[in-house]
Protein backbone atom coordinates (compact mmCIF):
# COMPACT_ATOMS: atom_id res chain seq x y z
CA UNK A 1 0.00 0.00 0.00
CA UNK A 2 1.42 3.35 -1.11
CA UNK A 3 0.42 6.54 0.69
CA UNK A 4 -0.24 9.84 -1.08
CA UNK A 5 -0.92 12.91 1.01
CA UNK A 6 -4.08 14.87 0.28
CA UNK A 7 -1.93 18.01 0.19
CA UNK A 8 0.02 16.55 -2.73
CA UNK A 9 -3.26 15.93 -4.57
CA UNK A 10 -4.25 19.56 -3.86
CA UNK A 11 -0.97 20.96 -5.16
CA UNK A 12 -1.04 18.80 -8.28
CA UNK A 13 -4.60 19.88 -9.13
CA UNK A 14 -3.65 23.53 -8.57
CA UNK A 15 -0.70 23.24 -10.98
CA UNK A 16 -2.80 21.47 -13.59
CA UNK A 17 -5.54 24.15 -13.48
CA UNK A 18 -2.98 26.82 -14.33
CA UNK A 19 -1.07 24.73 -16.87
CA UNK A 20 -4.24 23.76 -18.77
CA UNK A 21 -5.38 27.37 -19.06
CA UNK A 22 -2.01 28.67 -20.25
CA UNK A 23 -0.80 25.93 -22.57
CA UNK A 24 -2.91 24.30 -25.23
CA UNK A 25 -2.07 20.59 -25.77
CA UNK A 26 0.41 20.34 -28.71
CA UNK A 27 -2.03 18.34 -30.82
CA UNK A 28 -4.61 21.16 -30.55
CA UNK A 29 -2.06 23.83 -31.36
CA UNK A 30 -0.81 21.82 -34.35
CA UNK A 31 -4.38 21.27 -35.59
CA UNK A 32 -5.15 24.98 -35.37
CA UNK A 33 -1.96 26.06 -37.15
CA UNK A 34 -2.38 23.48 -39.88
CA UNK A 35 -6.05 24.49 -40.36
CA UNK A 36 -4.82 28.02 -41.06
CA UNK A 37 -2.58 26.66 -43.81
CA UNK A 38 -5.31 24.61 -45.47
CA UNK A 39 -8.24 27.06 -45.13
CA UNK A 40 -9.21 28.33 -48.60
CA UNK A 41 -11.62 31.16 -47.63
CA UNK A 42 -9.74 34.45 -47.00
CA UNK A 43 -11.77 35.76 -44.03
CA UNK A 44 -11.62 32.31 -42.42
CA UNK A 45 -7.86 32.07 -42.96
CA UNK A 46 -7.39 35.52 -41.38
CA UNK A 47 -9.58 34.50 -38.43
CA UNK A 48 -7.56 31.33 -37.87
CA UNK A 49 -4.46 33.53 -38.03
CA UNK A 50 -5.90 35.64 -35.19
CA UNK A 51 -6.44 32.49 -33.11
CA UNK A 52 -2.80 31.49 -33.65
CA UNK A 53 -1.66 35.01 -32.72
CA UNK A 54 -3.70 34.67 -29.54
CA UNK A 55 -1.72 31.55 -28.59
CA UNK A 56 1.46 33.54 -29.15
CA UNK A 57 0.11 36.44 -27.06
CA UNK A 58 -0.74 34.07 -24.21
CA UNK A 59 2.75 32.54 -24.30
CA UNK A 60 4.33 36.01 -24.34
CA UNK A 61 2.25 37.59 -21.56
CA UNK A 62 1.44 34.64 -19.33
CA UNK A 63 -2.26 35.51 -19.59
CA UNK A 64 -4.76 32.66 -20.00
CA UNK A 65 -5.51 31.79 -23.64
CA UNK A 66 -9.21 32.51 -23.04
CA UNK A 67 -10.87 34.55 -20.30
CA UNK A 68 -13.37 31.74 -19.75
CA UNK A 69 -11.02 29.59 -17.74
CA UNK A 70 -13.89 27.19 -17.28
CA UNK A 71 -15.46 24.96 -14.71
CA UNK A 72 -12.79 22.49 -13.63
CA UNK A 73 -13.63 18.98 -14.80
CA UNK A 74 -11.31 16.56 -13.04
CA UNK A 75 -10.86 12.94 -14.10
CA UNK A 76 -9.05 10.89 -11.49
CA UNK A 77 -7.96 7.28 -11.82
CA UNK A 78 -7.02 6.14 -8.36
CA UNK A 79 -5.01 2.95 -7.95
CA UNK A 80 -6.65 0.53 -5.53
CA UNK A 81 -3.29 0.05 -3.80
CA UNK A 82 -3.07 3.73 -2.90
CA UNK A 83 -3.99 5.06 0.51
CA UNK A 84 -4.98 8.74 0.41
CA UNK A 85 -3.93 10.39 3.64
CA UNK A 86 -6.75 12.93 4.05
CA UNK A 87 -9.99 13.82 2.27
CA UNK A 88 -9.55 13.19 -1.46
CA UNK A 89 -12.54 15.17 -2.76
CA UNK A 90 -11.81 18.10 -0.46
CA UNK A 91 -8.20 18.07 -1.69
CA UNK A 92 -9.34 18.29 -5.32
CA UNK A 93 -11.58 21.28 -4.51
CA UNK A 94 -8.78 22.89 -2.48
CA UNK A 95 -6.53 22.46 -5.50
CA UNK A 96 -9.05 24.16 -7.77
CA UNK A 97 -9.41 27.06 -5.31
CA UNK A 98 -5.62 27.41 -5.03
CA UNK A 99 -4.98 27.15 -8.77
CA UNK A 100 -7.72 29.58 -9.79
CA UNK A 101 -6.84 32.10 -7.08
CA UNK A 102 -3.04 32.08 -7.23
CA UNK A 103 -3.01 31.58 -11.00
CA UNK A 104 -5.28 34.61 -11.57
CA UNK A 105 -7.84 32.51 -13.41
CA UNK A 106 -11.47 33.60 -13.63
CA UNK A 107 -13.89 32.43 -10.98
CA UNK A 108 -16.86 31.35 -13.07
CA UNK A 109 -18.85 29.07 -10.76
CA UNK A 110 -22.12 29.99 -9.05
CA UNK A 111 -23.31 28.30 -5.86
CA UNK A 112 -26.85 27.61 -7.02
CA UNK A 113 -27.96 27.07 -10.61
CA UNK A 114 -31.14 29.14 -10.27
CA UNK A 115 -30.41 31.57 -7.44
CA UNK A 116 -26.77 32.07 -8.64
CA UNK A 117 -24.08 33.69 -6.40
CA UNK A 118 -20.40 33.26 -7.28
CA UNK A 119 -18.52 30.83 -5.02
CA UNK A 120 -15.49 33.10 -5.32
CA UNK A 121 -12.87 30.41 -5.87
CA UNK A 122 -14.22 28.43 -8.85
CA UNK A 123 -15.11 25.45 -6.66
CA UNK A 124 -16.50 22.90 -6.70
CA UNK A 125 -14.80 20.80 -9.36
CA UNK A 126 -16.84 18.35 -11.41
CA UNK A 127 -14.99 15.23 -10.30
CA UNK A 128 -15.09 11.80 -11.93
CA UNK A 129 -13.23 9.08 -10.05
CA UNK A 130 -12.43 5.57 -11.27
CA UNK A 131 -10.82 2.90 -9.15
CA UNK A 132 -8.14 1.09 -11.15
CA UNK A 133 -5.45 -1.53 -10.45
CA UNK A 134 -2.04 -0.31 -9.27
CA UNK A 135 -0.58 2.18 -6.82
CA UNK A 136 -0.66 5.40 -8.86
CA UNK A 137 -3.05 8.31 -9.14
CA UNK A 138 -3.67 9.74 -12.62
CA UNK A 139 -5.17 13.23 -12.55
CA UNK A 140 -6.53 15.07 -15.57
CA UNK A 141 -7.85 18.62 -15.25
CA UNK A 142 -9.98 19.74 -18.20
CA UNK A 143 -11.32 23.29 -17.68
CA UNK A 144 -14.56 23.61 -19.66
CA UNK A 145 -15.83 26.95 -20.91
CA UNK A 146 -19.56 27.35 -21.28
CA UNK A 147 -19.74 29.02 -24.70
CA UNK A 148 -19.23 25.54 -26.10
CA UNK A 149 -20.72 23.56 -23.19
CA UNK A 150 -24.05 25.36 -23.70
CA UNK A 151 -24.28 24.12 -27.30
CA UNK A 152 -23.98 20.44 -26.35
CA UNK A 153 -26.98 18.08 -26.74
CA UNK A 154 -28.13 14.60 -25.81
CA UNK A 155 -30.80 12.39 -27.40
CA UNK A 156 -32.27 9.02 -26.58
CA UNK A 157 -32.59 7.69 -30.13
CA UNK A 158 -34.51 4.59 -31.17
CA UNK A 159 -32.36 1.62 -32.26
CA UNK A 160 -34.22 1.70 -35.59
CA UNK A 161 -32.67 5.11 -36.31
CA UNK A 162 -29.33 3.32 -36.64
CA UNK A 163 -26.10 4.79 -37.89
CA UNK A 164 -27.82 7.55 -39.88
CA UNK A 165 -29.75 8.68 -36.81
CA UNK A 166 -26.53 9.09 -34.83
CA UNK A 167 -24.70 10.88 -37.64
CA UNK A 168 -27.56 13.27 -38.39
CA UNK A 169 -27.89 14.18 -34.70
CA UNK A 170 -24.17 15.01 -34.45
CA UNK A 171 -24.12 17.16 -37.59
CA UNK A 172 -27.36 18.91 -36.62
CA UNK A 173 -25.94 19.73 -33.18
CA UNK A 174 -22.93 21.46 -34.73
CA UNK A 175 -25.12 23.24 -37.28
CA UNK A 176 -27.44 24.57 -34.57
CA UNK A 177 -24.45 25.68 -32.48
CA UNK A 178 -23.38 28.01 -35.31
CA UNK A 179 -21.09 30.80 -34.16
CA UNK A 180 -21.79 30.39 -30.42
CA UNK A 181 -19.23 27.77 -29.35
CA UNK A 182 -16.19 29.62 -30.82
CA UNK A 183 -15.55 27.45 -33.87
CA UNK A 184 -13.42 25.73 -35.04
CA UNK A 185 -14.73 23.22 -32.53
CA UNK A 186 -13.77 19.76 -31.38
CA UNK A 187 -16.77 17.43 -31.31
CA UNK A 188 -16.91 14.82 -28.56
CA UNK A 189 -19.52 12.12 -29.20
CA UNK A 190 -20.72 9.47 -26.77
CA UNK A 191 -22.84 6.64 -28.13
CA UNK A 192 -24.44 3.97 -25.94
CA UNK A 193 -24.54 3.29 -22.22
CA UNK A 194 -27.28 5.06 -20.31
CA UNK A 195 -28.37 8.71 -20.29
CA UNK A 196 -25.54 9.85 -18.03
CA UNK A 197 -22.91 7.49 -19.41
CA UNK A 198 -23.41 8.83 -22.95
CA UNK A 199 -22.76 12.37 -21.72
CA UNK A 200 -19.65 11.30 -19.82
CA UNK A 201 -18.32 9.43 -22.89
CA UNK A 202 -18.79 12.58 -24.98
CA UNK A 203 -16.90 14.69 -22.46
CA UNK A 204 -14.16 12.09 -22.11
CA UNK A 205 -13.77 11.95 -25.91
CA UNK A 206 -12.60 15.59 -25.81
CA UNK A 207 -9.52 14.48 -23.86
CA UNK A 208 -8.25 12.40 -26.78
CA UNK A 209 -5.59 13.95 -29.03
CA UNK A 210 -7.45 15.83 -31.73
CA UNK A 211 -7.36 13.89 -34.99
CA UNK A 212 -6.87 10.54 -33.23
CA UNK A 213 -9.30 7.75 -34.08
CA UNK A 214 -11.55 5.24 -32.35
CA UNK A 215 -9.86 1.83 -32.14
CA UNK A 216 -12.74 0.22 -34.07
CA UNK A 217 -12.35 0.97 -37.83
CA UNK A 218 -16.15 1.25 -38.15
CA UNK A 219 -16.24 4.22 -35.75
CA UNK A 220 -12.94 5.61 -37.05
CA UNK A 221 -14.50 5.85 -40.52
CA UNK A 222 -17.58 7.50 -38.98
CA UNK A 223 -15.37 10.11 -37.32
CA UNK A 224 -13.83 10.99 -40.70
CA UNK A 225 -17.21 11.10 -42.42
CA UNK A 226 -18.70 13.32 -39.70
CA UNK A 227 -15.75 15.71 -39.86
CA UNK A 228 -16.20 16.04 -43.62
CA UNK A 229 -19.96 16.63 -43.26
CA UNK A 230 -19.44 19.22 -40.52
CA UNK A 231 -16.81 21.04 -42.56
CA UNK A 232 -19.26 21.17 -45.47
CA UNK A 233 -21.75 23.17 -43.36
CA UNK A 234 -19.96 26.44 -44.16
CA UNK A 235 -20.10 27.82 -40.60
CA UNK A 236 -16.33 28.39 -40.54
CA UNK A 237 -14.08 29.91 -37.88
CA UNK A 238 -16.12 32.16 -35.54
CA UNK A 239 -19.18 31.48 -37.72
CA UNK A 240 -18.04 34.03 -40.33
CA UNK A 241 -18.11 31.36 -43.06
CA UNK A 242 -15.40 29.00 -44.28
CA UNK A 243 -14.25 25.41 -44.38
CA UNK A 244 -12.84 24.95 -40.88
CA UNK A 245 -15.88 24.49 -38.64
CA UNK A 246 -14.38 21.56 -36.72
CA UNK A 247 -10.83 20.36 -36.09
CA UNK A 248 -11.86 16.86 -35.08
CA UNK A 249 -14.73 14.49 -34.29
CA UNK A 250 -14.03 11.98 -31.56
CA UNK A 251 -16.41 9.14 -30.73
CA UNK A 252 -16.48 6.95 -27.64
CA UNK A 253 -18.86 4.03 -27.29
CA UNK A 254 -20.28 1.71 -24.64
CA UNK A 255 -22.70 -1.24 -24.73
CA UNK A 256 -26.31 -0.19 -24.27
CA UNK A 257 -29.79 -1.59 -23.57
CA UNK A 258 -31.81 -3.56 -26.17
CA UNK A 259 -34.37 -0.75 -26.20
CA UNK A 260 -32.08 2.23 -26.61
CA UNK A 261 -29.38 4.16 -28.46
CA UNK A 262 -28.32 7.20 -26.42
CA UNK A 263 -26.14 9.72 -28.20
CA UNK A 264 -24.52 12.76 -26.60
CA UNK A 265 -22.54 15.52 -28.29
CA UNK A 266 -20.20 17.61 -26.14
CA UNK A 267 -18.78 20.52 -28.07
CA UNK A 268 -15.33 21.85 -27.27
CA UNK A 269 -14.12 25.23 -28.55
CA UNK A 270 -10.85 25.99 -30.30
CA UNK A 271 -9.31 26.15 -26.81
CA UNK A 272 -10.18 22.54 -25.90
CA UNK A 273 -7.62 21.97 -23.19
CA UNK A 274 -6.49 19.68 -20.43
CA UNK A 275 -3.38 18.92 -18.42
CA UNK A 276 -2.47 15.72 -16.63
CA UNK A 277 -0.06 14.15 -14.18
CA UNK A 278 0.61 10.74 -12.69
CA UNK A 279 1.43 10.68 -8.97
CA UNK B 1 -14.84 44.42 -47.11
CA UNK B 2 -13.88 47.82 -45.74
CA UNK B 3 -11.93 48.68 -42.62
CA UNK B 4 -13.30 51.48 -40.45
CA UNK B 5 -11.94 53.38 -37.48
CA UNK B 6 -14.33 54.33 -34.70
CA UNK B 7 -13.88 56.13 -31.40
CA UNK B 8 -16.51 55.53 -28.71
CA UNK B 9 -18.80 57.10 -27.72
CA UNK B 10 -20.13 57.35 -31.27
CA UNK B 11 -23.03 58.90 -33.16
CA UNK B 12 -25.57 57.02 -35.23
CA UNK B 13 -24.24 58.65 -38.42
CA UNK B 14 -20.74 57.26 -37.69
CA UNK B 15 -22.21 53.76 -37.80
CA UNK B 16 -24.25 54.14 -40.99
CA UNK B 17 -21.35 53.25 -43.35
CA UNK B 18 -20.65 49.95 -41.56
CA UNK B 19 -21.71 46.79 -43.37
CA UNK B 20 -21.77 43.18 -42.15
CA UNK B 21 -18.36 41.64 -42.90
CA UNK B 22 -16.46 44.94 -42.63
CA UNK B 23 -13.76 45.24 -39.99
CA UNK B 24 -13.45 47.96 -37.37
CA UNK B 25 -10.53 49.20 -35.31
CA UNK B 26 -12.28 50.55 -32.25
CA UNK B 27 -10.80 53.02 -29.79
CA UNK B 28 -12.15 54.98 -26.86
CA UNK B 29 -14.39 54.01 -23.96
CA UNK B 30 -16.31 50.73 -23.74
CA UNK B 31 -18.16 49.22 -20.78
CA UNK B 32 -17.99 45.54 -19.84
CA UNK B 33 -21.27 43.97 -18.78
CA UNK B 34 -22.46 40.39 -18.99
CA UNK B 35 -25.22 38.20 -17.54
CA UNK B 36 -25.56 39.33 -13.93
CA UNK B 37 -24.84 43.02 -14.65
CA UNK B 38 -27.43 43.05 -17.43
CA UNK B 39 -30.01 41.62 -15.10
CA UNK B 40 -29.39 44.51 -12.69
CA UNK B 41 -29.31 47.19 -15.41
CA UNK B 42 -32.57 45.88 -16.81
CA UNK B 43 -34.17 45.93 -13.35
CA UNK B 44 -33.18 49.60 -12.99
CA UNK B 45 -34.87 50.41 -16.30
CA UNK B 46 -38.02 48.54 -15.24
CA UNK B 47 -38.12 50.58 -12.04
CA UNK B 48 -37.56 53.80 -13.98
CA UNK B 49 -34.27 54.45 -12.16
CA UNK B 50 -31.14 55.94 -13.76
CA UNK B 51 -28.41 53.63 -15.06
CA UNK B 52 -24.97 53.74 -13.38
CA UNK B 53 -23.29 54.97 -16.58
CA UNK B 54 -24.36 56.99 -19.58
CA UNK B 55 -25.42 54.52 -22.27
CA UNK B 56 -26.15 57.18 -24.92
CA UNK B 57 -23.79 56.57 -27.84
CA UNK B 58 -21.99 54.01 -25.69
CA UNK B 59 -20.48 50.63 -26.47
CA UNK B 60 -21.05 47.65 -24.23
CA UNK B 61 -18.64 44.72 -24.31
CA UNK B 62 -20.05 41.36 -23.27
CA UNK B 63 -17.00 40.20 -21.36
CA UNK B 64 -15.84 39.00 -17.97
CA UNK B 65 -12.04 39.26 -17.74
CA UNK B 66 -9.62 37.20 -15.70
CA UNK B 67 -8.00 39.10 -12.78
CA UNK B 68 -5.34 41.62 -13.83
CA UNK B 69 -1.76 40.58 -13.08
CA UNK B 70 0.40 43.22 -11.42
CA UNK B 71 1.49 45.86 -13.89
CA UNK B 72 -1.31 45.15 -16.38
CA UNK B 73 -4.70 46.91 -16.57
CA UNK B 74 -6.64 43.69 -17.20
CA UNK B 75 -6.30 39.94 -17.64
CA UNK B 76 -7.51 37.90 -20.60
CA UNK B 77 -10.68 39.58 -21.85
CA UNK B 78 -12.25 38.04 -24.93
CA UNK B 79 -16.00 38.20 -25.60
CA UNK B 80 -18.67 35.96 -24.11
CA UNK B 81 -21.68 34.54 -26.01
CA UNK B 82 -23.97 37.51 -26.64
CA UNK B 83 -27.23 35.59 -27.03
CA UNK B 84 -27.66 35.42 -23.26
CA UNK B 85 -28.02 39.21 -23.20
CA UNK B 86 -30.74 39.19 -25.89
CA UNK B 87 -33.53 39.55 -23.35
CA UNK B 88 -32.04 42.84 -22.13
CA UNK B 89 -30.35 44.36 -25.19
CA UNK B 90 -33.35 45.95 -27.01
CA UNK B 91 -34.31 47.94 -23.88
CA UNK B 92 -30.74 49.24 -23.56
CA UNK B 93 -30.63 50.17 -27.26
CA UNK B 94 -33.82 52.17 -26.80
CA UNK B 95 -32.03 54.05 -24.00
CA UNK B 96 -29.29 55.00 -26.45
CA UNK B 97 -26.81 52.12 -26.34
CA UNK B 98 -25.49 51.97 -29.87
CA UNK B 99 -22.62 49.46 -30.08
CA UNK B 100 -22.67 45.90 -28.77
CA UNK B 101 -19.49 43.82 -28.79
CA UNK B 102 -19.56 40.07 -28.24
CA UNK B 103 -19.70 36.86 -30.21
CA UNK B 104 -22.38 34.49 -31.40
CA UNK B 105 -25.89 34.70 -32.80
CA UNK B 106 -28.55 37.23 -31.73
CA UNK B 107 -32.34 36.92 -31.59
CA UNK B 108 -34.74 38.35 -34.15
CA UNK B 109 -35.78 40.94 -31.53
CA UNK B 110 -32.19 42.17 -31.21
CA UNK B 111 -31.75 42.25 -34.99
CA UNK B 112 -34.92 44.34 -35.33
CA UNK B 113 -33.81 46.72 -32.56
CA UNK B 114 -30.40 47.15 -34.24
CA UNK B 115 -32.12 48.33 -37.44
CA UNK B 116 -34.73 50.40 -35.57
CA UNK B 117 -32.15 52.29 -33.50
CA UNK B 118 -29.29 52.45 -36.03
CA UNK B 119 -26.99 50.41 -33.79
CA UNK B 120 -24.39 47.79 -34.66
CA UNK B 121 -23.34 44.45 -33.27
CA UNK B 122 -19.60 43.79 -33.59
CA UNK B 123 -17.80 40.51 -33.00
CA UNK B 124 -14.55 40.26 -31.12
CA UNK B 125 -12.65 37.02 -31.64
CA UNK B 126 -14.19 34.44 -29.33
CA UNK B 127 -11.59 32.60 -27.29
CA UNK B 128 -8.83 35.10 -28.06
CA UNK B 129 -8.67 36.57 -24.56
CA UNK B 130 -4.90 37.06 -24.34
CA UNK B 131 -4.82 38.96 -27.62
CA UNK B 132 -7.77 41.20 -26.66
CA UNK B 133 -5.92 42.28 -23.50
CA UNK B 134 -3.24 43.96 -25.63
CA UNK B 135 -5.83 46.56 -26.83
CA UNK B 136 -6.86 47.62 -23.33
CA UNK B 137 -5.07 50.72 -22.02
CA UNK B 138 -6.96 51.08 -18.75
CA UNK B 139 -9.77 49.49 -16.80
CA UNK B 140 -11.67 50.94 -13.86
CA UNK B 141 -14.58 49.64 -11.86
CA UNK B 142 -17.91 51.39 -12.49
CA UNK B 143 -20.28 49.33 -10.31
CA UNK B 144 -21.33 45.87 -9.04
CA UNK B 145 -17.93 44.97 -7.56
CA UNK B 146 -19.66 42.12 -5.71
CA UNK B 147 -20.11 40.37 -9.06
CA UNK B 148 -16.35 39.84 -9.41
CA UNK B 149 -15.51 39.21 -13.04
CA UNK B 150 -19.08 40.20 -13.95
CA UNK B 151 -18.75 43.75 -12.54
CA UNK B 152 -19.21 46.70 -14.91
CA UNK B 153 -15.82 48.12 -15.90
CA UNK B 154 -14.96 51.17 -17.97
CA UNK B 155 -12.23 50.21 -20.42
CA UNK B 156 -10.21 52.54 -22.60
CA UNK B 157 -9.19 50.59 -25.68
CA UNK B 158 -7.01 51.34 -28.68
CA UNK B 159 -7.44 49.78 -32.11
CA UNK B 160 -9.46 46.82 -30.89
CA UNK B 161 -9.97 44.62 -33.99
CA UNK B 162 -13.66 43.77 -34.49
CA UNK B 163 -15.86 42.43 -37.27
CA UNK B 164 -19.29 43.83 -38.12
CA UNK B 165 -21.89 41.07 -37.66
CA UNK B 166 -25.18 43.02 -37.59
CA UNK B 167 -25.33 46.38 -39.32
CA UNK B 168 -28.02 49.06 -39.14
CA UNK B 169 -29.33 48.04 -42.58
CA UNK B 170 -30.28 44.47 -41.70
CA UNK B 171 -27.00 42.81 -42.76
CA UNK B 172 -26.00 39.69 -40.81
CA UNK B 173 -22.54 38.17 -41.29
CA UNK B 174 -23.51 34.91 -39.55
CA UNK B 175 -26.15 34.40 -42.24
CA UNK B 176 -24.32 35.88 -45.23
CA UNK B 177 -20.75 34.67 -44.52
CA UNK B 178 -21.43 30.92 -44.67
CA UNK B 179 -23.72 31.41 -47.71
CA UNK B 180 -20.97 33.30 -49.55
CA UNK B 181 -18.38 30.65 -48.71
CA UNK B 182 -20.66 27.81 -49.88
CA UNK B 183 -21.48 29.74 -53.07
CA UNK B 184 -17.73 30.01 -53.78
CA UNK B 185 -17.58 26.19 -53.94
CA UNK B 186 -20.21 26.02 -56.73
CA UNK B 187 -18.64 25.20 -60.10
Amino acid sequence: MRTIKADDIRDAVARLCVEANLHLPCDMERALRSARESEPWPLAKATLGTLCENLDASARTGLPICQDTGMACVFAEVGQDVHIDGDFEAAVDAGVAKGYTEGLLRKSVVRDPIRRGNTGDNTPAVLHVRLVPGDRVHLVVAPKGFGSENMSRIAMLKPSQGEDGVKDFVVETVRLAGSNPCPPVVVGVGVGGTFERAALLAKHALLRPVGSHHADPYYAAMEDELLARINALGTGPQGFGGKTTALGVQIETFPTHIAGMPVAVNIGCHVTRHAEVIL
Amino acid sequence: MTQHRLTCPVKKEDLAPLRAGDTVLLSGVIYTARDAAHKRLFALLEEGKPLPFDVRGAAVYYAGPTPAPEGRPIGACGPTTSGRMDAYAPALMREGLIVMIGKGARSDEVKAAVVETGSVYLAATGGAGALAAACVESAELVCYEDLGSEAVRRLVVRDMPLTVVLDAHGGDLYREGPVAYLASLEP
